[in-house]
């Protein structure tokens, strides 16, 4: 029996306390030359896609700008663009938000990606309500957060309209007789809803795959639907064995009533990993990589988008606050996804009081505990069987890893585990096409 | 080098509406990569400034007020030019790359990190020629406005208010936001400084709260400060509304002599805007536009000429001056029309390959006998081939 085919991608480390700048292996993270290495060490272990997601305005906290973290990252399109000139073969994957986007912009470069890229685009759909990023455009204003979905659905099925405006075969370009355009009507649209009232010409023909491959993250209801209805992969936040099959077979479940087949739906959780040559080898790493990725500010600050409150006063080596989480409207961190991530404030301040009090932590080594993600930690043998199982388990179809160090942190993985997951038969020696459609599986 | 600074505007298959039938031309391949990759190669190859990459939200037209996609004997159809200049930086190594943005419709943000991450990747070789789009099919396909209407007599007049000199200052407004987002973060906020922390000196991170009649932006920017500081921006402008954007906002203006006379009333023109912004002691570059029809003979070129015109069935127009002749003759106008002021030219191709390669290997051989044009690259930036300084941030304490 064939074994199932794990699907890889990289993900550039962007603004977030995973990535390592410290590190004396860390180099930039806005110099063209980094994006270029992660990406041409991506393409050498054949990963389906090097991705890079995005955010419009830069983080603050306390009302000053977020200065622990990387801050700055470049324009998606741009650095996608460039990024093909340099690979052949992996795909190109970049969050665009619908909010404060225009379908007929965003389609047109989109579009202009998959030619430039021979077929190679990717488009991670995002939202956003918030009146802070809004300050940045013209739209200005914020979206209310029940027409989030709303909007982002009518917003991709309208760049999907103007997208297949062109079924591709309406240039002649026939010297001869003169006429460059066979259909006169190419390209002709029209959409008229209560978002977008738009109409006319699009100006680019259909590209190398019709639609950039669609990619969409969002665990809520809504989002799962989203997904099941419209994306071609997804991020999910499930990497291990039971809350995968959980969030995989639901999420699969869901695609028959559009008349789609579970093969058509990538589930791809983020991970990250540390390798080490034996199995201690890794864990004793990986302990010094944590400790790196929350210092003690780092951690001070974690606790603060919690409590919604300034604890700089306290010692991140000592125990929780005393006091319980402020509650309201405004939040101390804003432009940070994850504060939302705190639905019951009290409840979750509940759950860490115990978990310290019962593990004896401080502050640091609670944030430490409460903030990891899903990880891959181990020897390389260890490293590929617990990917293989997962995905042979149908936990996942495969994980988007993110290096912790710039640009080098794949380096490791792609000389070490990737030739174990193909020696396993789990993993391509080759790419099975050209376009990232082929890579994935799609149509 | 006392010649004029050369750039080459790259339009599809050229900018004589029947360059596509031509022999040699490609028009199967206008949508991808390679083409863009061997004609900015070509240009680089004859060492010139830069080349301009022409865009539109719409399907191309002969004239700038036609209805789009009307015409099925054109090309039709074009990929974004920012995009288009992203690919091509990393195979490139000293042209300058200044793609075509049209800033009616777009988020001037976003415009801002696009042109500051192609200097990124092209290390210091991106500009952007800004461009207004006031036609009625531009708006629908954005749907949030309605425009006034597009009249071209308005743009004679910078004091007769007009939705055109609406467009005209939003421009401005815009160029302002980019630049002030380009200064938004000070060269040196990044400094990784380990003992506390901080990956960046927020002290060095700037809003810019740019409040207008159009739109405001409070910044800072996501992308820290571009490799030139601020890439250069570029436009077009062939009346006293369009200059007077120039003259408040661009590091390069092109304009549309006919003749050697007009093109010094026309630099005077520019320079009093110049002067009445408060930039008369700044460097503006003013590059005439001229289309050439290039041939070894004026025979030959007048002949090639001749038979593009009769394939789309009239006889060539532009707003620029037409110019059909040989690379030695070309090479006698600009000089001649450098003595007016001038201080270089954006050449259109009037078919490519042909005309392109006519300029890199005709035009540029010519120029250089006469000591008129460089024998290689004197500089790594585009700014540095401009000969602009690398501009002082305007938010750094001094």
């Amino acid at each position: 029996m064939t074994r199932k085919q794990i699907h890889l991608a990289a993900h550039f480390p962007g603004v977030n306390n995973t990535t390592v700048w410290s590190d004396p292996e860390a180099g930039s993270h806005i110099e063209f030359s980094s994006f270029v290495k992660l990406a041409q060490t991506a393409e050498r272990a054949k990963f389906d896609f090097f991705f890079l997601a995005e955010g419009l305005r830069l983080r603050e906290q306390n009302g000053e700008i977020y200065d622990l973290d990387v801050v700055g990252r470049p324009d998606t399109f741009t650095v996608l663009s460039a990024l093909a000139a340099v690979t052949e073969r992996l795909g190109l994957a970049g969050t665009i938000n619908s909010t404060f986007n225009e379908p007929f912009e965003v389609a047109r470069q989109f579009a202009s990606l998959d030619h430039l890229s021979a077929g190679r685009a990717a488009w991670n759909v995002v939202t956003s309500w918030d009146a802070f990023t809004g300050e940045n455009f013209r739209r200005g204003g914020f979206l209310p957060q029940d027409q989030r979905y709303e909007r982002a659905e009518t917003f991709l099925r309208t760049a999907w309209e103007l997208f297949d405006s062109w079924r591709g075969d309406e240039i002649a370009a026939d010297a001869g007789s003169g006429v460059f355009l066979r259909d006169p009507a190419a390209g002709a649209f029209a959409h008229h809803d209560a978002h977008f009232d738009i109409e006319g010409r699009f100006p680019v023909p259909r590209s190398p795959q019709g639609r950039p491959v669609i990619i969409q993250a969002g665990d809520s209801e809504e989002g799962r639907e989203f997904a099941a209805s419209t994306a071609d992969a997804i991020f999910s936040r499930y990497g291990t064995l039971e809350a995968g099959q959980a969030f995989y077979s639901d999420v699969k479940g869901r695609l028959a009533k559009y008349g789609r087949t579970p093969e058509q739906l990538v589930i791809l959780p983020a991970a990250t990993f540390v390798l080490g040559d034996t199995d201690a080898d890794a864990h004793e790493r990986a302990h010094v990589v944590r400790r790196q990725q929350v210092s003690g500010q780092t951690a001070i600050k974690f606790l603060e988008q919690l409590w919604n409150t300034d604890l700089s006063s306290y010692d991140p080596d000592g125990p929780l606050p005393e006091s319980d989480p402020v509650l309201g409207d405004h939040t101390i961190a804003r432009g940070r996804a994850s504060v939302r991530m705190y639905r019951d404030p009290l409840a979750t301040a509940r759950e860490w009081r115990q978990l310290a009090e019962a593990k004896s932590l401080s502050i640091r080594e609670l944030i430490i505990e409460v903030t990891a993600r899903q990880t891959f930690i181990g020897s390389p043998s260890t490293v590929a069987d617990a990917i293989d199982e997962l995905v042979q388990a149908d936990a996942s179809d495969g994980f988007i890893l993110v290096p912790h160090v710039t640009p080098g942190g794949l380096d490791e993985f792609a000389d070490r585990v990737v030739p174990l997951l193909q020696e396993r038969g789990s993993f391509r020696t080759e790419y099975p096409g050209a376009t990232l459609r082929d890579h994935l599986g799609l149509d | 080098m006392t010649g004029p600074r050369i750039a080459v505007a790259l339009d599809g298959a050229g900018w004589h509406p029947a360059a596509w039938r031509e022999p040699g031309a490609r028009p199967g391949e206008l949508l991808t990569a390679g083409y863009w990759t061997d004609v900015v190669r070509e240009a680089e190859a004859g060492k010139l400034d830069f080349v301009t990459l022409e865009d539109s939200l719409a399907l191309q037209t002969v004239h700038p007020l036609d209805r789009p996609g009307e015409r099925d004997d054109i090309v039709q159809g074009r990929l974004d030019a920012v995009l288009i200049a992203a690919r091509v930086a990393p195979l490139t190594s000293h042209i300058g790359l200044v793609p075509t943005a049209v800033v009616t419709h777009t988020e001037p943000f976003h415009l801002s990190k696009a042109i500051a991450t192609l200097d990124y990747v092209s290390t210091g070789r991106a500009g952007v020629r800004v461009q207004v789009a006031g036609r009625a099919e531009d708006n629908r396909h954005f749907g949030r406005r309605e425009f006034g209407g597009f009249r071209l007599e308005d743009s004679a007049e910078p004091g007769r208010p007009s939705p055109l000199r609406d467009l005209f200052d939003e421009a401005a407004d815009y160029v302002e936001v980019l630049r002030r987002l380009w200064d938004s973060w000070e060269d040196d906020a990044e400094i990784r400084d380990v003992a506390t922390g901080r990956f960046v000196d927020r002290r060095k991170l700037h809003y810019i709260d740019f409040e207008g009649r159009w739109f405001s932006v409070k910044g800072p920017s996501i992308t820290p400060r571009p490799p030139q500081g601020q890439p250069p921006v570029t436009a077009l402008a062939h009346a006293a509304v369009p200059y007077r954007l120039a003259a408040r906002s661009a590091d390069v203006v092109y304009v549309t002599p006919s003749d050697r006379a007009r093109a010094a009333a026309i630099v005077a023109e520019v320079r009093d805007e110049q002067d009445l912004a408060g930039r008369g002691a700044e460097t503006l570059h003013v590059f005439g536009d001229v289309v050439v029809f290039l041939g070894e003979t004026e025979q030959a070129a007048a002949d090639r000429k001749a038979r593009l015109d009769e394939l789309a069935g009239a006889e060539y127009a532009s707003d620029a001056h037409v110019f059909t002749g040989t690379p030695a003759g070309l090479a006698d106008l600009l000089l001649d029309w450098q003595g007016a002021g001038l201080s270089g030219f954006r050449l259109r191709p009037g078919a490519v390959p042909h005309d392109l390669t006519a300029i890199t290997r005709g035009l540029v051989p010519e120029l250089r006998g006469r000591g008129a044009f460089r024998t290689g690259y004197e500089a790594n930036t585009l700014r540095g081939l401009l000969g602009l300084a690398r501009p002082a941030n305007r938010y750094a304490a001094v």
